[in-house]
């Protein structure tokens, strides 16, 4: 009982986060902005969902399964370089910070 | 800072006890055949992909390795509640910039460590490593190095300068001892 | 009561799933609509767990295991084939 309520709660924080993510992913100005949504809310939506699987499973009949510890640490090693590689991307074709952007000088030419 | 290994037959020992566990996961089983097929496959995929890496410095101080990682998990609950509030608020609100970090780190793997804990931390994404030269582990030309970041919401440039410096990249020198 | 619950949550993770589509659609440049797709994965991701759960079966995550990798590696091929105009090098 105590564990569908821990369930329940990890699963409910889990989509807020995800929603979150997205709707920064729709609202935010500019693409630097937007980057911040999915790399960090995204991913912590997925931990708690995770989370909520394995100890779901692990109350279940099939008992503990510990692939979702796997997954949860994959996502938490890539998240950091796809949002490197998309911002070094977004510098390279140059697209425009938002007006009021501070320190746009130090960006470097390449 | 200590680039070779104690033992030859074991070039990366936590990059070794790393792919032992990741093995273990994936079957999800500690039957005595997966240990052993785990320990053979931890200790020959390092040997073999050894020549097509350069040389990185080695984790000498495990505990505290241990610790930081507990700190930036801690540190990736909060951040994305700070963000999640920012998202939600008024985004003309938003005073959004570029920083540069000058670091004091001098190889490949402390670099993407701190540029990946800045990524996942409080309103921040590593952006760029300068000066951009092909290789970092030249120890001949020691020049100073920035990380350039992109930040959501710029209050005090300064002071997020200090707490990368002294949260995440100190934590980084004490455990390579570089 | 958690049959409710995963209700619910489905439905928010097709709503984060229609916005990005819909980040997808409008642009305005290349990197946002990687970003969209980058996002998408991860929600996908998600929805299988989802299902896995309200299933009842473990049999789905090797599945999320592979969306996963092959997210990844997908994402890091286009941006480097926008950044040097080559993936291999």
């Amino acid at each position: 009982m105590i564990s569908e309520w821990i369930v329940s709660i990890l699963l409910l924080l889990g989509g807020l986060f995800i929603l979150i993510g997205s709707i920064g992913l729709i609202k935010l100005p500019d693409f630097f902005m937007r980057l911040h949504g999915p790399t960090k809310a995204t991913t912590l939506g997925m931990a708690s969902v995770l989370t909520a699987a394995m100890v779901f499973f692990a109350n279940s009949a099939s008992g503990l399964s510990v692939k979702e510890i796997l997954i949860t640490t994959f996502l938490l090693i890539t998240a950091p370089i796809s949002a490197y590689m998309l911002i070094k991307t977004a510098i390279h074709h140059k697209l425009k910070a938002k007006d009021g952007t501070k320190g746009l000088d130090n960006i470097e030419k390449d | 800072m200590r680039l070779e290994a104690r033992f030859r037959w074991l070039p990366t020992p936590f990059r070794s006890l790393f792919l032992f566990i990741v093995w273990l996961l994936l079957n999800n089983s500690v039957s005595v055949g997966h240990i052993i097929l785990g320990a053979l496959l931890a200790l020959l995929i390092p040997l073999f992909s050894m020549s097509f890496r350069d040389p990185q410095p080695l984790i000498l101080k495990p505990g505290l390795a241990f610790k930081q990682l507990l700190i930036v998990l801690y540190d990736i609950i909060v951040a994305n509640l700070q963000v999640a509030l920012l998202i939600m608020g008024p985004s003309k609100n938003l005073r959004p910039g570029f920083v540069k970090v000058p670091i004091d780190l001098m190889h490949e793997m402390p670099i993407t460590i701190l540029a990946s804990c800045v990524s996942l931390t409080p309103g921040t994404v590593s952006a760029e490593v300068y000066p951009l030269i092909k290789s970092l582990n030249n120890d001949d030309n020691p020049t100073q190095r920035y990380l350039l970041i992109h930040v959501l919401d710029l209050d005090d440039e300064q002071a997020l300068i200090e707490r990368i410096k002294v949260r995440y990249e100190a934590p980084l020198k004490e455990i390579f001892q570089c | 009561m958690l049959d409710t619950v995963l209700l619910i949550v489905f439905s928010m993770v097709g709503l984060s799933l229609m916005l990005n589509l819909w980040r997808l659609i409008i642009g305005p440049s290349v990197p946002d609509r990687i970003l969209a797709l980058d996002t998408m994965y991860i929600n996908v991701i998600a929805l299988i767990i989802l299902y896995s759960i309200s299933m009842g079966t473990g049999m789905y995550f090797e599945a999320a295991l592979l969306i996963a990798m092959l997210g990844f590696i997908s994402t890091v091929a286009v941006c480097k084939y926008l950044l040097r105009g080559d993936i291999i090098e």
